[in-house]
């Protein structure tokens, strides 16, 4: 009975805001201001309305007819954002064809054990590149209230099936309609270097980087032959419609898979050659990056799920150097990105709760991260990433009123969220779960950088 | 950090001290004799050798008293350094490239330039007929991928014959199997192995005709769509145009000559055949094709192809004017690498070549089926510094490679090596007791039952 009531009142989070009424004006009044783009407002007001940040400043007025909150031992930030996600999108695997290129619907014959091996890059082996993580995502789906219990209120979330999962999509995590969450419909192509999801080529690392780069061959190749048809379709033959390569044609960026160095300077150099930027997730070796990072000028999202000693391993099992050197530093990788001027943000990735993401950066910060660069890396560095710092990322007249007002300190030990606001909508945390549910759990299994393989 | 400060260092170093001077070593040129005298390197290329020769003022000097010199060691197949080796999943896999995939953090590296290895061919594997891209690194240790790119070495392919290639297309054994026969790899046999050749080169050779077609076409003016570009088909119609080396992977005396007829057919060159323990029977054919062998000492017996097989037969293929090198195959651990000195000396003992003959098995015979040799593999002026200082005989197997030089630059010392383990070790300690205080201070505190 009591599992059912909760059932009922996590539902009733999901699908409305608490109020009865959705005031269209709030002032949080004389409340701490951590602005992120500009200096921290020790007591100072913000004004919402329609959904934007109306007014901001330790002398803005609360307008008349505005619903009030007394913001005195609250901090307001901007809405924290997971920049490299899940969340919105349905948990269970989406069925997608193991060989889908040259608009085929292909799905395994009834019958049959195994889907026909791919043969070559033109079976277009793991891509989904026409799959959109915004016709996906659902305000429904149960993490969208979860986050908020970390303070998030944007994601950008990736489907990640095969090895040119679809594209990702800024998300508002929260939204009427599961289409008025969708802030930025394409954020980028979620790629992965790991072959699964089919049988046959490609099926080693080097494989994977052909592929890829067989792809991109295509894709041009498709739009000239496209371009030219246009201009003469009685001498040039029709090109047939490929979803595979639309999708890769409409991109704006790639997200590619780096741990360390080593991928980073492979995934760098096929950036060029593909003629796109880069955003590199899975980032776990950021401390040791920063020079060529900032030289390429690759922005990185981190993985923040510090590596640790396993509790139950062989006691007499002695790490390598590179192992326990990588435990010791794995949390400086904040500190010596933002000492760089590297542009990183941060990702839910592998981590059980979405305020986990806030414990992991506070031990960056006992060891000398500055708040605010933890901070930024939570909100306008993710913004200016997937190009929406216009719109999201700080507190400042005419951006989106995207919000976490906290008591006291997001770095806190214990984090107490008095509300959060998406597009303006007040929604309170949800209550601790009885089992903190994976950030990547089920379906979205948390990828995996290259595994190294012989 | 460390590699940072390092960094630092060697450009440090770089910059006040470009001249650098072997002194009185036994230098073993390969080429030229061996001499007792000494070996000048400026900005990373030899400018001088000889008993005695002119040392610049400001020279860091490298005594080689009583001590061997030779010319840094090639390794023609290994498979080191890379973050995958085979793309097994089809017969030709020739759009796929080692080059992509080195890892310049795999210790195989600094174990290869222990054992005084300083250039190392990597190759693809022999998991399919035609194979992937290769690449011919240095053992720079501490570079990063593209800083241990040997650039000027010509670009080469993988092929395979026998076992390796055929054993995919086995009903028991085979890729995909597990998945039902439909979707088992051809080939299953020699016969298969022979034919998915010549199907690729059929095709490239078509691929290749359409490419000038439209290169025609579009001198006349023409409007017209090229080609699609087709990465496989691309390195295949490189290897017709001279453009690409090709390494074949091959055991038996008949697939060898299989091998022949076909690339004479489809007019390319095989640069060397590797393993080719069964070289000794057919050594007159491979030498009158004009093509290398890269073979090993006296390993063999691991599989059914690899029985027939004599210590002899790096000298008989030599004998036959066959050019020979001696390789190491090594992946990951880089053990046989170690001790190429020691393969060569055993081709002294099993066929009775001299000494420089032995060496250059080692050295100036790889870079020329590498396409090297006018920058490595013998100690010359005009050459790359790659040289290797031993303590004995280089072909004793008591001697041991005590200094290692890469573009005259040091890359290895073992005196440097051992005397830095104590303060590793320290460093190792102290890392094991911070992570277990961490620990200790973050456990729950749990009550025991009184």
């Amino acid at each position: 009975m009591r599992q059912r009531i909760f059932v009922l009142t996590l539902l009733a989070c999901a699908f409305i805001p608490l109020q009865a009424e959705v005031p269209s004006l709030v002032a949080i009044q004389d409340a701490r201001i951590v602005t992120v783009s500009g200096a921290v407002i020790e007591k100072g007001t913000v004004v919402l309305k329609d959904g934007i940040i109306a007014d901001v400043g330790p002398s803005a007025a609360v307008p008349a007819g505005a619903w009030v909150v007394d913001g005195k031992g609250l901090t307001v930030y901007p809405g924290l954002i997971d920049a490299f996600s899940t969340w919105g999108l349905p948990e269970a695997p989406v069925q997608v064809s193991a060989a889908g290129g040259r608009g085929a619907q292909a799905s395994a014959t009834p019958g049959q054990t195994a889907p026909p091996r791919s043969r070559g890059p033109e079976d277009r082996p793991g891509t989904n590149s026409w799959v959109m993580a915004a016709d996906l995502v659902k305000n429904t789906e149960r993490r969208v209230t979860l986050a908020h219990g970390g303070g998030f209120t944007t994601a950008v979330t990736f489907p990640r099936q095969g090895l040119v999962g679809g594209h990702g999509a800024v998300v508002n995590l929260g939204g009427e309609t599961s289409g008025a969450m969708i802030v930025e419909p394409d954020a980028g192509l979620y790629m992965s270097t790991t072959p699964s999801g089919y049988l046959g080529y490609p099926n080693s690392l080097m494989g994977v980087l052909a592929y890829f780069r067989q792809l991109w061959i295509d894709a041009n190749y498709y739009k000239m032959a496209k371009e030219m048809y246009a201009k003469s379709p009685q001498t040039i033959p029709r090109p047939a419609y490929d979803r595979a390569l639309e999708g890769v044609l409409s991109t704006k960026r790639v997200l590619l898979p780096a741990a360390g160095p080593v991928q980073m300077e492979r995934m760098v150099k096929l950036g060029k050659e593909l003629q796109t930027s880069v955003v590199l997730w899975g980032v776990t070796e950021g401390y040791r990056m920063a020079d060529e990072l900032k030289k390429s000028g690759t922005p990185v999202v981190l993985n923040v799920k510090w590596p640790t000693r396993e509790r139950d391993r062989d006691p007499d099992l002695i790490d390598t150097m590179k192992v326990l050197e990588h435990r010791d530093k794995a949390p400086t990788a904040p500190i010596v990105l933002a000492k760089a001027g590297v542009k990183f943000a941060v990702s839910s990735d592998g981590l059980d709760a979405p305020k986990d993401i806030l414990k992991a950066l506070k031990k960056s910060i006992d060891m000398g991260l500055p708040k605010e660069a933890a901070i930024r890396a939570l909100t306008l560095s993710a913004a200016e990433i997937y190009g929406v710092d216009q719109r999201m990322g700080s507190i400042d007249k005419g951006k989106m009123a995207n919000l976490v007002v906290v008591k006291g300190d997001l770095f806190d030990e214990r984090l107490t969220i008095a509300m959060i606001f998406v597009d303006g909508v007040k929604y309170l945390p949800p209550p601790d779960p009885p089992q903190t549910p994976g950030g990547n759990a089920g379906g979205n299994r948390p990828s995996t950088v290259d595994q190294e393989e012989n | 950090m460390r590699t940072i400060l390092l960094g630092l260092l060697t450009l440090v170093g770089l910059s006040a001290q470009n001249t650098v001077v072997i002194q009185n070593g036994i230098i073993h040129t390969v080429t030229k004799g061996t001499i007792t005298g000494s070996v000048v390197i400026v900005n990373g290329k030899i400018t001088e050798v000889g008993e005695k020769v002119m040392t610049p003022a400001g020279a860091k000097i490298v005594d080689a008293s009583g001590k061997h010199v030779i010319p840094g060691i090639i390794d023609c197949h290994t498979h080191i350094a890379v973050d995958a080796i085979n793309e097994g999943s089809v017969s030709v896999s020739s759009m796929v490239g080692v080059d992509d995939v080195v890892n310049n953090e795999r210790m195989d590296i600094y174990r290869a330039l222990a054992g005084g290895v300083t250039t190392a061919n990597v190759l693809h594997g022999s998991a399919n007929a035609i194979g992937g891209r290769n690449v011919v690194l240095k053992m720079r240790w501490g570079k990063d991928a593209d800083g241990l790119v040997f650039k000027e070495a010509k670009p080469g392919l993988k092929m395979a014959l026998g076992e390796n290639p055929k054993r995919q297309g086995m009903q028991t054994t085979g890729f995909g199997a597990q998945a039902g026969q439909q979707n088992l790899r051809y080939p299953g046999t020699r016969m298969g192995v022979e034919d998915v050749i010549r199907e690729a080169f059929t095709n490239a050779k078509e691929y290749q005709k359409e490419w000038k077609d439209y290169e025609a076409k579009k001198a006349r003016g023409e409007m017209a769509l090229p080609p699609r570009r087709d990465l496989q088909l691309e390195t295949l119609v490189e290897v017709l145009e001279g453009k690409r080396l090709v390494h074949a992977h091959c055991y038996r005396a008949d697939e060898i000559l299989m091998l022949l007829r076909v690339s004479q057919e489809f007019g390319f060159k095989i640069a060397t055949l590797q393993h080719v323990l069964e070289g000794y029977k057919v050594a007159k054919e491979i030498a009158a094709a004009g093509v290398g062998a890269s073979t090993f000492s006296d390993w063999w017996s691991y599989k059914v192809e690899a029985y027939d097989a004599i210590p002899y037969n790096a000298a008989v293929l030599q004998k036959k004017g066959v050019l020979v090198s001696l390789n190491s195959d090594d992946a990951g651990g880089a053990e046989l690498m170690r001790r190429l000195n020691t393969e060569a000396g055993k081709i002294m003992k099993y066929g009775g070549v001299t000494e420089d003959e032995a060496l250059a098995m080692i050295t100036i015979n790889p870079a020329k089926q590498l396409g090297i040799d006018q920058y490595v593999g013998s100690i010359e002026a005009g050459k790359q510094a790659d040289l290797v200082i031993y303590d004995k005989d280089p072909l004793s197997i008591f001697s041991k490679v005590e200094k290692v030089f890469i573009d005259g630059q040091q890359y290895f010392d073992r005196d440097g090596d051992m005397s830095a383990r104590p303060r590793k070790e320290a460093e190792k300690k102290g890392l094991l007791e911070k992570e277990k205080e961490t620990e200790r201070r973050n456990a729950p505190q749990t009550r025991r039952p009184s």
